[in-house]
């Protein structure tokens, strides 16, 4: 088990070292002169050449790449060119509210889609069974980012029951007010991952139940809960891994929905910086939010290994 | 005598007819007509990409023609039936046209990712080995990233348009074609058949088209018919941010973002846009249900 | 003798390599199959027996080119691939087919029973039109009605009839060598008998020579004129057929035809079983490769490998093992000849 934990770890490196790789590059394609985003197009000559040499610009790309590399791996993530704070601070602050949406969303998501797609299993072919795969797969055909509007339209125009901006007064303490403001963003971005979970579920379910060591149990005289018992602990395995792959998605498509409600977490800030041109708060982001998926990915495989034993290897 | 033929022979010939098989591919068109379901979505898709593509034809208003007095009305106004935008365009126009970005940039991007993964997943399962690993571990690397991100990043580094979108989608629809493509291909490449045909002093290529093409083929166009589901939603999801099609060129995820103060004022309207990407890719999503069934794969 | 052999193998090895660890470094390697040597005459069918792992589908493979040897040279009518008389690997393997033992997997279900047939023959020019003509030939010859049977998918036809299927196949090419790989284990036992029938009506009918890998002592015994017994990757016995099952004489050949069920109620149980798993061929046994599970293993059979050899038998019948060869060192064997 230990051996699999290490070779998986060991594994990611070359992946991590790819990512890097992918985001120098777009780096090196983003059109124009980063330069011209830095200073004032009035600005003398020499000053550009000055910032050039100081950030490094004027060296070989292979070179600018292992600098680059090196001051991340050091912790370093470089500085704002709009607001000229270091990106890591920044950054921290937007991925801890990108997560005070994005865990609950996996929650209520992934139980609702567990719980939709095991009971459409269950009574599979019956009305019950259209209905929520019905809703699985509106789950998945479903652009969030309007979802996001309707519920705003309804619950924050039409009744005013409930705020569609922002994340309330600041501060930590739960209260009411705070979770008010996070009903919505949740609401929306749990439906993704809610219709994922829940058609793979069926579908392993459904499988699973016509097994033939399912039969046996009902044979040896098991009734229902515990037969149910087994089809899920033989059906669990990839539907983590799904879930870690879907939250992994939440936090990439926490994007369009934080833009939507304007919440201020990783995907605003992300898209600040598009605007903004600000390449060094681009790049991190994006950086980051990748490696926390390659890290996600590697728990869930721990996980699923210490599930399936098949899968030790 | 002549009596006993005439019952005989029919006969014989009906049963000929039905023993004689039918093509896998009959099989599925016949079992794809029994479906109602998938018939009616494939019809109602028929209908939007027709209506799209023939834009011109149907619109009612001219899709560009802004009027400041009759901004955000309700469906019905004044011979608008959908209403009008922000600017006081024709919705129903708009929206007319912007099916024809948002249909491309749905179809377009999944086609290319088709050809360029749906190959290189061949060459990968094919050949096995060195070649396997380089193309297989490429691939993990932009696994790496959840595929909103990667589209977002290259759009956002890039810059926004209709080119880079298409871009950045294919991008991130190669690696899980190319994961189906490969996986298949190497299930098909060990079977016994495919050894026969080596066997025989088959060239790979040869066999690659022959025998392992079209059992690959279901299996992907499945999986690809329900990209096109995410394809759709994802570029209008880039236009939503700014970072896809710029206006004022019609599209349904820049028109969303267009109206999206609007729903303070007519939230009917503004929903529309959304809601036509919703159908759409809805329609997708059940096409491809139908003919995952309808072919018997798993993915 | 030398001139009615048509395929020859001489000394061929292939070893399989296995990957582990971190950095799939080899770990160890399967000795698939062991320096073995053996002709196949004209017109004659040779039988293969031996234990499932004993390295029967590899030698398959390796006489169809399918996998190329370690070591050692396939030889057909004394010409090897490569070598100076021209002979190509598309040309080998026209002339030596090869029927699959799963006749499920062996056939493609996206394509019908005539271009499943046809397809070779277009590999090596024909166009389909002809191609397709000759399918609809082979199929009548199979026993399968070409207006039934042409426009199928393999998964509307009975097992019996896929391997029909596979045999027309494996004879589009107009081989001269049929390799059989158990091409009767799925059957049933009266679907089986028939498929025998027909290849043995074939064979005559085409002049064809068969080598024919099976597990089942019966059938080879049935089919055969010359068998050939392997133990892990390596011959223990070969011989003329009456010779083999009348006369065994390596303990190997013995034990498995003492497990052969007997019609006869007075000739059971008598001869030693086999006991046990073979060996695992990533480390075969040194030495003789059966003395672990032989009654008659002495030091010297962990110590040297015996040879092939005719012994004091006729000259046919050779077998490998050292109770059979004078001066070997083993209690048994015969004293060395004046």
């Amino acid at each position: 088990m230990w051996y699999f934990v290490l070779r998986r770890l060991l594994y990611a490196v070359p992946i991590l070292l790819g990512v890097s790789l992918v985001v120098f590059l777009l780096m090196q394609m983003v059109p124009g002169d980063i330069i011209d985003i830095m200073i004032p197009p009035e600005a003398p000559k020499e000053v550009a050449d000055m910032i050039r040499i100081q950030f490094g610009l004027d060296q070989p790309v292979h070179i600018q790449y292992l600098r680059w590399l090196k001051a991340i791996l050091s912790g370093d993530l470089g500085i704002s060119i709009f607001t000229n704070q270091p990106v890591a601070d920044e950054l921290f602050s937007a991925l801890l509210n990108t997560l005070k949406i994005a865990i609950p969303a996996a929650i209520l998501g992934f139980t609702m889609g567990v719980m939709l797609g095991s009971l459409a299993a269950f009574y599979g072919g019956s009305w019950l069974d259209k209905l929520f795969s019905g809703i699985a797969i509106a789950g998945v055909s479903l652009p969030h980012y309007w979802v996001g509007m309707v519920l705003v339209a309804i619950f924050a125009v039409s009744f005013n029951v409930l705020p569609g901006q922002g994340m309330g007064p600041d501060g930590f303490p739960w209260t009411w007010e705070h979770i008010k403001h996070l009903i919505l963003p949740v609401i929306t971005l749990s439906l993704i991952p809610m219709g994922v979970i829940s058609r793979l579920v069926r579908a392993n379910v459904l499988e699973i139940r016509s097994m033939e060591f399912v039969s046996a149990l009902q044979a040896k005289g098991l009734k229902g809960p515990r037969v149910l018992l087994h089809i899920m602990k033989n059906a669990a395995p990839s539907a983590l891994a799904l879930m870690g792959l879907q939250f992994g998605y939440l936090l990439g498509g926490s994007i369009l929905v934080e833009t939507v409600f304007n919440w201020p977490g990783s995907g605003s800030l992300l898209n600040l910086a598009i605007f903004r041109r600000d390449i060094p708060v681009l790049s991190a982001t994006i950086l980051v939010l990748a490696t926390i998926f390659v890290i996600i990915n590697i728990l869930v495989d721990v996980l699923q290994a210490l599930i399936d034993p098949r899968i030790r290897r | 005598m002549s009596a006993q033929d005439t019952i005989v022979v029919p006969a014989t010939d009906a049963v000929r007819r039905a023993q004689a098989g039918k093509s896998y591919w009959a099989r599925v068109r016949e079992r794809l007509l029994a479906d109602r379901i998938t018939l009616a979505v494939t019809v109602l898709l028929a209908v939007i990409v027709l209506m799209a593509i023939a834009a011109p034809l149907f619109a009612t208003h001219d899709p560009m023609a802004s009027s400041v007095l009759a901004r955000l009305k309700s469906p019905g106004y004044n011979g608008h039936w959908l209403g009008t935008d922000e600017v006081g365009r024709d919705l129903y126009s708009r929206i007319l046209y912007g099916g024809r970005l948002s249909l491309l940039c749905g179809v377009a991007p999944v086609t290319l990712a088709l050809l360029i993964g749906g190959s290189l997943g061949l060459i990968a399962g094919y050949s096995g080995g060195i070649v396997n690993s380089l193309i297989m571990r490429s691939m993990d690397v932009l696994y790496a990233f959840p595929s909103i991100l990667l589209a977002i990043a290259i759009c956002g580094m890039l810059g926004s348009g209709l080119g880079n979108t298409i871009l950045a989608l294919t991008v991130t629809f190669i690696p899980p074609i190319v994961r189906i493509s490969e996986t298949v291909t190497t299930q098909v490449r060990s079977a016994e058949f495919v050894e026969a045909a080596r066997a025989s002093g088959a060239r790979p290529v040869s066999i690659i088209r022959f025998h392992i093409l079209n059992n690959v083929l279901g299996p992907i166009l499945v999986y690809a018919t329900s990209l096109i589901s995410i394809s759709i939603i994802l570029a209008a999801g880039l236009s939503f941010l700014g970072l896809g099609v710029t206006p004022p060129d019609a599209e349904w995820g820049l028109m969303l973002n267009n109206l999206r103060q609007a729903i303070w004022v007519n939230p009917l309207v503004a929903a529309l846009p959304g809601a036509m990407i919703f159908i759409t890719s809805m329609c997708f999503n059940l096409m491809s249900d139908g003919l995952r069934t309808a072919m018997d794969v798993r993915i | 003798m030398s001139a009615d052999v048509l395929l020859e193998v001489h000394a061929v090895r292939r070893y399989f390599p296995i990957r582990g660890g971190l950095l799939q470094r080899q770990v160890a390697t399967v000795q698939a199959v062991d320096d073995i040597s053996f002709a196949v005459r004209r017109g004659e069918t040779l039988g293969i027996v031996g234990e499932s792992g004993c390295g029967k589908s590899t030698t398959a493979r390796l006489l169809i080119h399918l996998l190329e040897a370690d070591a050692g040279t396939i030889t057909l009518e004394g010409r090897a691939i490569g070598d100076s008389s021209g002979l190509t690997a598309r040309e080998f393997r026209r002339q030596v087919q090869m029927v699959f033992q799963d006749s499920y997997s062996s056939l493609n279900p996206r394509c019908t029973v005539e271009d499943t047939i046809a397809y070779g023959p277009t590999v090596h020019g024909l166009s389909w039109a002809d191609a397709r003509k000759r399918a609809r030939e082979l199929l009548g010859k199979v026993g399968l009605d070409p207006e039934l049977f042409a426009t199928r998918y393999p998964h509307e036809l009975s097992g019996g009839q896929r391997q029909r299927v596979n045999i027309a196949r494996a004879l589009a090419l107009e081989p001269r060598v049929v390799v059989l790989d158990e091409p009767v284990s799925a059957l049933d036992k009266s679907v089986e008998a028939q498929v025998l029938n027909l290849l043995v009506d074939l064979k005559s009918e085409l002049g064809l020579t068969y080598v024919f890998i099976s597990h089942d002592l019966n059938v080879v015994q049935y089919i055969s004129d010359r068998v050939l017994v392997m133990y892990l990757g390596k011959i223990v016995e070969v011989g003329p057929v009456e010779s083999i099952y009348g006369n065994p004489r390596h303990p190997y050949t013995r034990a498995l035809l003492g497990a052969m069920p007997s019609m006869d109620p007075d000739n059971r149980g008598k001869q030693a079983t086999l006991t046990g798993d073979p060996p695992n061929p990533i480390n075969p046994p040194p030495g003789c490769r059966f003395h672990t599970r032989c009654a008659h293993a002495e030091t010297c059979c962990s110590a040297r490998e015996p040879k092939l050899a005719a012994g004091t038998a006729a000259g046919d019948h050779l077998a490998a093992c050292h109770m059979l060869i004078p001066g070997s060192g083993h209690s048994a064997a015969p004293a060395i000849a004046a």
